[in-house]
């Protein structure tokens, strides 16, 4: 065995482990419902960004979800928490969550990786009116949809791209 | 009259997902044409409930908050940002095809913004209207 035959899987872990930032596409095995209901009213969330304790908070209280109502009957409620569980992130990657409001459920862009991943971007640009939210991803990610988030596809609101 | 909607809708269920805008339009008149035999579809009064400011909520007080103006057009939801293709069947094929669907939304939506369900007369209303166009 050559140098380069042992090299090779040494590299290709160094790559996913590279890769990992910026590809947050979804798990297989999502039920149905989860992108129909769960990416109706924004971007169907990665579980990777959110604890498994904070996704049962999210989805023990649909009926008061962050001032909307997005309750679900409860068998696709159960198939969707256990989705979610299931592929949820670690909480020592993440690091401590937060909420927005007293008795919100938790949110994945109050999290230490969420804020961190952002320290560079201007506070101004959470508010700009093509954004609204930090959690309106794809206003800035405009391959958030599919679950790519690289630098070099970020346009930031008023059309400046990131890396130029 | 609410009797009348699980069966309207175990009734597309069976007859395959699909229905048209005609044919969920055409269910919600029979309902309203029920507690008023002299009840017709108008698209004005839709109009009007699409850009009345209701007011129950601050940031969505009207229909049109989030769909913009124009059924045709679509819009963007005021608190994620997320955009909203537009309402209008002539513009996207895929409304009102799907009455669990339909009712779905009308439930949550007349919730945020008129703060109680919508008659049967009003879903009519709103349909005609976004058929129609502005
Ligand atoms: C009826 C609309 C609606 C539906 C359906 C819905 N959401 Fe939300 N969701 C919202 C709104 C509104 C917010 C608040 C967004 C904001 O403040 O930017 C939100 C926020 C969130 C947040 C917090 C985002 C942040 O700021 O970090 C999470 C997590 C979330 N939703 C998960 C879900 C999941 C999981 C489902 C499916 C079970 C779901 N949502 C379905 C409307 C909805
Ligand atoms: C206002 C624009 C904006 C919004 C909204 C936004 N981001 Fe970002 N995001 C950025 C910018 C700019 C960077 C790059 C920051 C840097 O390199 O310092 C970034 C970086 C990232 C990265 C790191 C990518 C890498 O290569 O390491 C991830 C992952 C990410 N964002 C996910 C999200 C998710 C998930 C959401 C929604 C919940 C979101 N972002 C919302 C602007 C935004």
């Amino acid at each position: 065995m050559n140098a380069t035959h042992m090299l090779a899987p040494l590299f290709s872990i160094f790559l996913a482990c590279a890769a990992q930032a910026d590809d947050l596409r979804l798990p297989a095995g999502a039920p149905p419902a989860f992108q129909s209901e769960c990416g109706a009213c924004h971007l169907a969330f990665p579980p990777r960004l959110l604890a498994a304790e904070d996704w049962r908070r999210v989805m023990a209280g649909l009926d008061r979800h962050y001032g909307d109502n997005a309750s679900l009957d409860a068998p696709t409620r159960r198939a969707i928490e256990a989705y979610l569980v299931e592929n949820a992130g670690k909480p020592r990657k993440l690091g401590p969550g937060g909420t927005a409001a007293p008795g919100e459920a938790p949110r994945l862009t109050a999290t230490a990786w969420f804020k961190r991943k952002h320290h560079e971007v201007p506070p101004a640009s959470w508010r700009h009116a093509e954004v609204r939210s930090p959690a309106n991803c794809a206003a800035c990610h405009k391959q958030a949809a599919s679950g790519s988030y690289r630098e070099r596809e970020i346009v930031m609101p008023g059309g400046r791209r990131w890396q130029d | 009259m609410k009797a009348l909607i699980p069966v309207l809708i175990g009734l597309f269920a069976v007859t395959a997902q699909a229905a048209t805008p005609n044919e969920i339009l055409a269910g919600y008149r029979a309902e309203a044409a029920k507690s008023n035999p002299r009840y017709q579809s108008s698209a004005e009064l839709g109009a009007q409930l699409y850009t009345h400011p209701f007011g129950v909520s601050a940031k969505m007080p009207s229909c049109s908050s989030c769909h913009s103006d124009d059924p045709a057009r679509g819009g963007s939801h005021v608190v994620t940002g997320k955009a909203i293709q537009p309402l209008a069947p002539a513009a996207n094929a895929e409304r009102f095809s799907d009455l669990a669907k339909v009712e779905k939304w009308f439930r949550r939506n007349c919730g945020e913004v008129l703060g109680r369900e919508c008659s049967a007369a009003e879903k009519a209303d709103f349909i005609s209207f976004v058929m129609r166009g502005r």
